[in-house]
């Protein structure tokens, strides 16, 4: 005869997790591994960074150094792999320059954009009410000016730099960030667990810092990751008119500019920034591209 | 039974994911007599809307139907082409869904949505298309329904959408209509009028229904007949008094005490069934119910029980069967129908408490 | 906290002051151009400490909007809320935030009320953070508590929201809200969106919880079956208004107003043989919009024996003590049961 076994004695009534599932970083980072084209572009971009770092410590020639032999306009050979430029100097080593400017100036920019639009986005999509319209207000005016324009003014205003350049430009691109993140706080203050948390006593900044914006940071960051590749594109637009980063210093763009007068003789001069912007500027497209994909939520399961 | 309308065989459904192979639906087999109405009941994760969804071929990737066989009016669904199952559905058999706003296209007015059903079914006459829309939203008492032909959804209340769902489908008399959560969405007073219009057009009509739901009442209220689903198999079926009253499997049991009821005498602590349902992807060894079950015995842990006649016209699939279980504890009786008796008997085989003792704590209690 | 035996869920010992009073709230939300909601029409009552009150009615009611004015998230019209002597409608700012220590909040949707990004030990420790009450290993410390006592192993507090199920989530919520050794506990449909057998577990929880931790609930929920379990007393609402406020255990025997004789008779009771005896109240038409309600009594529209043109449709009912110590808002509340027939004659 059957007999009745004793009866449940579960330590915790709530019961084991069912499943425990991957975090959901780890989640988004698997499908952006399946992402070849996101990948290939985020292998470039490392390869690329620690190229631009190591220009820091070591090229195989002094950039600005004028060779004594005036070996000009040579193309690729042993001595000097990408070629000389009109002045003599080893193109590979103005390259390697190249690359530390586009990238400062790029990651620069759009850190600055994400510092300023980031928090006025919040404050504008949170609090909403008289702030939020000044905010939106002044966003609407200047929004249908092109910001390549108005990053050229700035730009001539505040003088030649590094430092200009920057700033120049993310005085208009802050507002796109700024645009976005007031649309995320939006929608997240609408949330059942905002209301929780001002249940439970958490202050304003608690509330925007600690719960608006880790629940926004996806489209943030993929936002903060096209920033970039504009940054330097206009940068290089900016050194190609030769307004731009001052010489000896070798921006892409001025190493095309300055092949420019030489493009039925050498090519290459301009040839290596014009293939370096490109494949620069596509892979950080890419990149996100595949970031935007990887942490779309409505692709979770 | 004699020649039944919808005969589902050993029907198996699993779902390909990318965490693995979900497998939702085990070797359900069931069947509804004409004009019958049958309900389903299970909670979330149970497989009955997956059931549904594979009578009519509504499955979808990364979903399939793996096994069974399902017959309809004679012949096999599962064997059919697209084109052939397209003609039955709507048609001899018609499903209503749990939300009737997204059901329904909100840019065209309702009057040609409830036509359109019919038009392509060609089973109605065009001549008389018209006319029977009138009467179709009359059969579902939508006041006024010469005007309301002519709104559009949104101009609808959340019963009256529910109500043009159901004459959609009943508009081309089908033999069979399979109603998937039909009221959860509703307020409690539009699902007893919803209800209520049911079991009228069953009873005007002799269309079988099948009734999926969560909710006990509803089914006590329409159906005749009660599966019961836990985990993806039938553990308990059987007419609706003896599910209720002698309800054989520990889920049903439990279950019946779990839930609050509005007219309990007493105000009695609910059964709960400790932890949750088992994963689908990594099923457990033996019966499905058991780490939850108050009455498992070590057997339930090796092999899964088969389902076996327990009452003529009721069967479960438990080893134990509650039979035994009130056997073992010495419980007198188990057609325990008064209201508040839910609790009487507790798994751990303390007797209820005397009715006296039960009176006068009740009395203190009440001064306030 | 495993399943214990069968018992009667004993009566708080009533104390002399209510610990919350809601003194005539109103709550208007003005609809773009075409004129304001009253989606809180002038509620009053009463909720002793230790006891739990029940708030119950259909969708468009106000009962979540009044959870939320009383638990201040969002303002009053106009109207008090007196928490334990204190008139919090008037509170602003700091002092506000203060007194969210006493009255804290469960919340419906177990998938939208924990922020995914958090993990389940920051989540129950937030309310303690906010007010810098206590940190580092102390805190640890109280949230394996608490964890435990809400029936979880207290070594979750790493795991992450979207690894638990419903039932789990909302033990979560109930640990959150106990953090702070709240007073009274709003608890606005805790288990609506739980599967069955997973609302006893949470039912049983708050029960439990309440014993342990004297606490008050008022119970808010669309389920009447569902909250007359849980609850000392309960209040139907009705468009914004309260119908009737009647002890549970009287509730099924007897009612003073035809909304609440109505919705009873709505209600699927699990047991066919009393579902082929009953007999549904039919009420006509539908609920009428917020944005135009109607004059006089709000459900004289759909009311079985309202007398229009009358009293019904020309006079708002008064809330008032009924012979059978119900509180009711009806003229007619001595005809409810003897005109409104619920079951069919026996044959």
């Amino acid at each position: 005869m059957a007999t009745v076994a004793t009866p449940i004695t579960q330590e915790y009534a709530g019961g084991t997790i069912a499943r425990a599932q991957v975090g959901l970083w780890r989640d988004g980072f698997r499908r952006l591994r399946r992402n070849r084209l996101a990948l290939a572009a985020l292998i470039y971009l490392t390869v690329l960074l620690a190229v631009a770092i190591l220009a820091i410590f070591w090229t195989p020639y002094n950039p600005a150094t004028i060779l004594p032999d005036t070996l000009t306009y040579l193309g690729p050979s042993g001595a000097h792999p990408l070629g000389t430029d009109d002045l003599g100097r080893d193109l590979l080593s103005r390259m390697m320059q190249g690359a530390q400017i586009s990238l400062i100036v790029g990651v620069g920019t759009s850190a600055i954009v994400l510092g300023v639009g980031v928090v006025v986005g919040l404050i504008a999509g949170y609090f909403r009410g008289w702030i939020d319209n000044v905010i939106s207000v002044f966003i609407n005016i200047f929004y249908g000016i092109p910001g390549i324009l108005i990053a050229i003014i700035l730009y001539l205003v505040l003088g030649r730099g590094l430092g200009n350049i920057m700033i120049a430009i993310s005085a208009t691109a802050w507002m796109d960030m700024a645009r976005l993140v007031r649309g995320q706080a939006f929608s997240i203050r609408e949330r059942e667990y905002i209301e929780a948390a001002r249940a439970s006593g958490a202050r304003s900044g608690k509330i925007l810092f600690g719960h608006i914006l880790p629940n926004a940071l996806g489209p943030i960051i993929v936002q903060a990751t096209f920033v970039i590749p504009i940054a330097i594109l206009t940068e290089a637009f900016l050194s190609y008119l030769g307004l731009g980063i001052p010489s000896p210093l070798a921006s892409w763009g001025s190493i095309a500019s300055e092949g420019y007068q030489a493009l039925p003789l050498e090519p290459y001069m301009m040839l290596w920034p014009a293939v370096a912007l490109s494949v620069t500027l596509l892979a950080f497209n890419f990149l996100g591209d595949g970031l935007r994909d990887a942490f779309d939520p409505r692709q979770r399961r | 039974m004699t020649d039944p309308i919808l005969d589902v065989r050993n029907l198996s459904t699993h779902f390909f994911t990318d965490d693995g192979e979900v497998k939702a639906v085990r070797g359900v087999s069931f069947n509804v007599a004409r004009g019958e109405t049958v309900g389903i009941v299970g909670e979330s994760g149970c497989g009955k809307s997956v059931t549904a969804m594979s009578v009519l071929g509504l499955v979808q990737r990364p979903g399939k139907v793996v096994n069974g066989e399902i017959m309809f009016k004679g012949r096999d669904l599962l064997k059919l082409t697209k084109e052939e199952l397209r003609n039955i559905r709507g048609r001899d058999i018609a499903m209503i869904f749990q939300d009737p706003l997204s059901s329904m296209n909100p840019v065209l007015r309702v009057g040609y949505q409830i036509e359109e059903a019919m038009h392509a079914h060609n089973k109605i006459a065009d001549a008389q298309i018209d006319a029977r829309t009138i009467d179709l939203l009359k059969q579902v008492r939508v006041s006024d329904p010469e005007r309301r032909v002519h709104d559009f959804p949104h101009q609808f209340s959340g019963g009256m959408r529910q109500r043009a769902m159901i004459a959609m489908g009943l508009s081309n008399k089908p033999d069979l209509l399979i109603a998937d959560e039909p009221t959860t969405a509703l307020d409690v007073t539009v699902q007893a009028q919803i209800l209520e219009l049911l079991r009228d057009l069953n009873e005007q009509t002799g269309a079988a229904i099948v009734l999926i739901t969560h909710n006990l009442g509803v089914v006590a209220g329409l159906c005749k007949r009660v599966i019961v689903m836990y985990a993806g198999e039938i553990v308990e079926e059987g007419t609706v008094e003896q599910i209720f009253e002698s309800p054989q499997h520990p889920y049903t049991w439990s279950l019946l005490r779990s839930v609050p009821r509005i007219d309990a005498s007493r105000r009695e602590r609910l059964l709960s069934i400790e932890g949750l349902p088992p994963d689908l992807i990594e099923l457990p060894v033996g019966c499905k119910f058991n780490p939850r079950c108050p009455f498992r015995i070590e057997r339930c842990f090796v092999d899964a029980p088969p389902t076996e006649e327990v009452a003529p016209m009721q069967r479960a699939a438990c080893w134990v069967t509650m039979k035994t279980a009130y056997a073992e504890m010495g419980a007198a009786d188990i057609k325990d129908t008064s209201p508040g008796a839910a609790s009487g008997v507790h798994p751990r085989g303390r007797q209820a408490l005397p009715e006296a003792e039960v009176t006068a704590t009740v009395a203190e209690s009440v001064g306030d | 906290m495993t399943d214990t035996i069968v018992h009667i869920v004993p009566t708080p010992v009533p104390s002399t002051e209510p610990l919350l009073r809601v003194v005539n709230v109103v709550k208007h939300f003005s609809a773009a151009g075409t004129g304001s909601v009253k989606a809180v029409d002038g509620v009053t009552f009463d909720v002793m400490a230790g006891e739990t009150v029940g708030l119950v009615g259909e969708s468009g009611c106000g009962k979540s909007t009044l959870g939320r004015l009383i638990s201040q998230l969002i303002p009053v019209t106009s109207g008090e809320v007196i928490l334990d002597g204190v008139d919090i409608t008037k509170l602003r700012g700091e002092k506000l935030r203060q007194q969210r220590k006493q009255l804290q909040m469960i919340f419906q949707d177990p998938y939208a009320s924990l922020d995914p990004r958090m993990t389940v030990g920051d989540i129950i420790a937030e309310p303690l953070v906010n007010f810098n009450m206590i940190s580092g290993k102390a805190k640890d410390a109280r949230v394996q508590e608490l964890l435990r006592t809400v029936g979880l192993n207290p070594y979750f507090n790493n795991r992450y929201p979207h690894e638990f199920s419903g039932g789990q989530r909302q033990r979560i919520g109930i640990a959150r809200a106990l953090a702070l050794n709240p007073k009274v506990i709003i608890c606005d449909e805790p288990v609506s969106a739980l599967d069955v057998s997973i609302q006893a577990q949470i039912i049983n929880l708050l029960e439990d919880l309440q014993r342990e931790f004297n606490l008050t609930y008022l119970f808010i929920a669309h389920d009447l079956s569902v909250v007359r379990h849980i609850s000392n007393r309960v209040m139907v609402m009705y468009l914004g208004r309260l119908c009737e406020v009647a002890p549970s255990e009287d509730l099924y025997e007897s009612q003073d107003h035809p909304y609440t004789r109505a919705l009873l008779s709505s209600i699927p009771v699990p047991d066919p043989r009393i579902e082929s005896k009953r007999r549904l109240v039919e009420l006509s038409g539908e609920i009428p919009s917020p944005l135009n309600p109607p004059s006089g009594c709000l459900f004289h529209t759909r009311c079985p024996i309202a007398q229009v043109p009358g009293v019904c449709a020309d006079v708002v009912p008064p809330l008032e003590l009924k012979p059978d110590g119900h509180l009711a808002s009806c003229h007619f509340s001595d005809q409810v049961r003897t005109k409104i027939k619920i079951e069919e004659a026996p044959a």
